[in-house]
This record gives structure tokens, sequence and C-alpha cells, in this order.
């Protein structure tokens, strides 16, 4: 550590100052309030949302707009990456065990996240978590020496890595020019949109993550698919 | 039953707090930029254990989803944050190599071709 002894002292002295007012806040946000929380009000529309899984419809629902912008966040993270060089070189291709434990695993994580992504409509589960799944298939595809992490090539790439944000952009507008609010799903259709919406985002998040581990823009060598 | 709730809240959520503060010690005190990231992840961990300890109602009443629907996305977020300062810290070592062992303790070594 560099840093003198005064600061050394300092620094602690002002984050404990920082601690204590956030424990203030947090203390008078768990206490202070009498009546209705959010929680309540959540959880008591759930049935009209189209998903009987509370933590879906807050993000694909009640909070669809929050969901759409973390979507391009994502994109925008990885069109930052891309922008910043090419990938790194690839990892040296795995030996015959890790190898055929790659061919074990792959299709294991990428049936676990089709299942996640279903089952998200009723219990624990989503595009996010589905998303995650894919993400790490691509990223043990990298490690065991692939040099694309199993993602097509760069055309169809770019492709995936917008469709969650562009499907969930093209559902939110088509409801407006239906007439209903921006990303306000009819009832009866609500399930079905929010299905399509996080097949595309799961799709998107698992690519992006894959593609941001490659970290920079895809080398273009053909890609040597076993 | 709700004085229970609230010392489970307080209890996870100073923990949170904590981790934050941790996070937020590293990242002033330490020089190398990957020790900042870990320190900024570690920062971003204290937050949302933050937020679970708000959405917890007791054990027989479903947990607040608002609270969580943040968490989830802001984990993915998270990822996607720490991938793109990585690959600006690369981009930093290649731009000042001569720095790059001291400055920035070389963000990654993949850099000079294949793993071994």
């Amino acid at each position: 550590m560099s840093s003198s002894n005064p600061q050394a002292l300092l620094i602690p002295l002002l984050l404990a100052a920082i601690g204590a007012l956030l424990f203030w806040a947090f203390w008078s946000g768990l206490t202070g309030h009498e009546g209705e929380r959010l929680a309540a009000l959540a959880l008591e529309r759930v049935p009209e949302s189209g998903a009987s899984n509370p933590v879906t419809s807050v993000l694909l629902n009640f909070r669809a707009y929050d969901t759409l912008l973390e979507l391009a966040v994502l994109l925008a993270a990885l069109l930052g990456i891309w922008s910043l060089g090419p990938a790194a070189a690839p990892y040296q291709p795995a030996a015959l065990l890790l190898d055929s434990l790659v061919g074990w695993v792959v299709p294991m994580l990428i049936i676990a996240g089709g299942y996640l992504l279903w089952i998200g409509g009723q219990a624990p589960g989503g595009a996010f978590q589905a998303g995650a799944l894919l993400g790490a298939a691509g990223v043990t595809l990298a490690l065991s020496g692939r040099p694309n992490a199993g993602l097509p090539g760069e055309a169809w790439l770019r492709v995936l890595a917008a469709l969650g944000t562009l499907v969930f952009a093209l559902v939110g507008l088509t409801l407006m020019g239906v007439g209903l609010g921006f990303l306000t799903y009819p009832p009866a259709l609500a399930k079905w949109l929010i299905l399509t919406i996080e097949t595309g985002a799961t799709l998107s998040i698992g690519a992006t993550l894959a593609a941001a581990f490659l970290g920079g823009r895809p080398r273009t060598t053909r890609p040597a698919e076993p | 039953m709700s004085h229970e709730i609230l010392l489970t809240q307080l209890l996870y959520g100073s923990a949170g707090l904590l981790f934050f503060l941790l996070g937020a010690w590293s990242f002033i005190s330490h020089e190398p930029l990957w020790r900042k990231l870990i320190a900024l992840n570690i920062m971003g961990a204290g937050v949302f254990h933050v937020l679970v300890a708000v959405a917890y109602r007791g054990l027989d009443t479903p947990p607040d989803p608002v609270p969580h629907a943040l968490v989830l996305t802001g984990i993915v977020v998270a990822v996607s944050a720490t991938a793109l300062a990585l690959a600006f810290g690369r981009r930093l070592d290649r731009e000042a190599p001569e720095h790059a062992s001291d400055a920035h303790g070389g963000v990654d070594d993949r850099e000079d071709g294949t793993h071994a």
C-alpha cells in the first residue's frame, strides 16, 4: 500500500462515518414506515400479469422498462468491449478428459437453460438465469480451447446480441401501435408476449456474456467446430 | 414475530453494508486496477445483500419480489460491466506496456499467446 500515515487513518474514519449514515438510512427504511408497502401491491396484481412467479411479473411486466434498459446496458457493454480491440488469444485446445467432460456439460447447460426459461413463469427461473447458464456454456467452450466459444460468426453474433433489446422494443412499439401503452400487455396475451421477450432476452444474455468473456471483437478465424 | 424479521433483516443488511464499506476501503487504498475491480464487485455484492435483506418478510410470507428483480438484473449488469472494465484494463496495458507490471498489475495474461 502506498498511502502515507494520515491517509491511512483518514480513510477508515471517513468510511466509518459513511457506514453510520448508511446504517441510519437502512434502519429508518426498515422501521420508519406505516401501512402498505410495494410488495403487497405487486403480489396482489401478480395474477393479471401473465406470469405466476412474482419476480418474473415484476421483471417483465410491472418494471418492464427497467428490464428493457438493462438489456440495452448489456448490449452497450458488449459494444464497448468490441470497440476496445480484438479478442484475446484462444486457450490451448483441451486434452481428452476435459474435452469429453465439456461434451457432457455443455448440452446439459443448454437443456437446463431452456428449462429455467420455461419454468420462470411459475417458479424461480427466467431469462436472466437461463441466459447466465448459456453464457456459462460459452465460457466452458472457450476455456476448452474453442476460439469462438461456440458462438456463430460475427454477422449472426451481432443479431444474437441485439435480439433481446430488439424483441423487447418491438413488442412495446407494436402494443403502442395497437393503442395500448408502451409495454402494456393485454392480459389474455401477456403470457405469450412475456415468453417471447424472455426467449429473445435469454439468447441475447447468453451470447453477450460468452462474447464478453472472449474479451474483444471476434477474430476472423473460421470456426473449427469438432 | 415482526421482531424476529427485523432482527434478521438488520443482521443480513448490516453484513451487506460492512461488505460495501470493505469494498470501498479496498477500492480507495489499493492502486492496481484489477484490485480496484474486485473491490467494486465486492461493493456490488454488498448492495445486493442489502436489497435481499430488505426483501425478506418472514419464512411464511413470500419475499418482496421488487428488490429480488433488481438484484437479478443487477448481477448480470455487474458481470458485463466487469467484463467491460477488464477490456479497458487490457487496452491500457497494451497502450503502456512498460507500466503494465507495476501500475495495473497486468489485467489479463492472455495477451502474449495461448496458455500452457
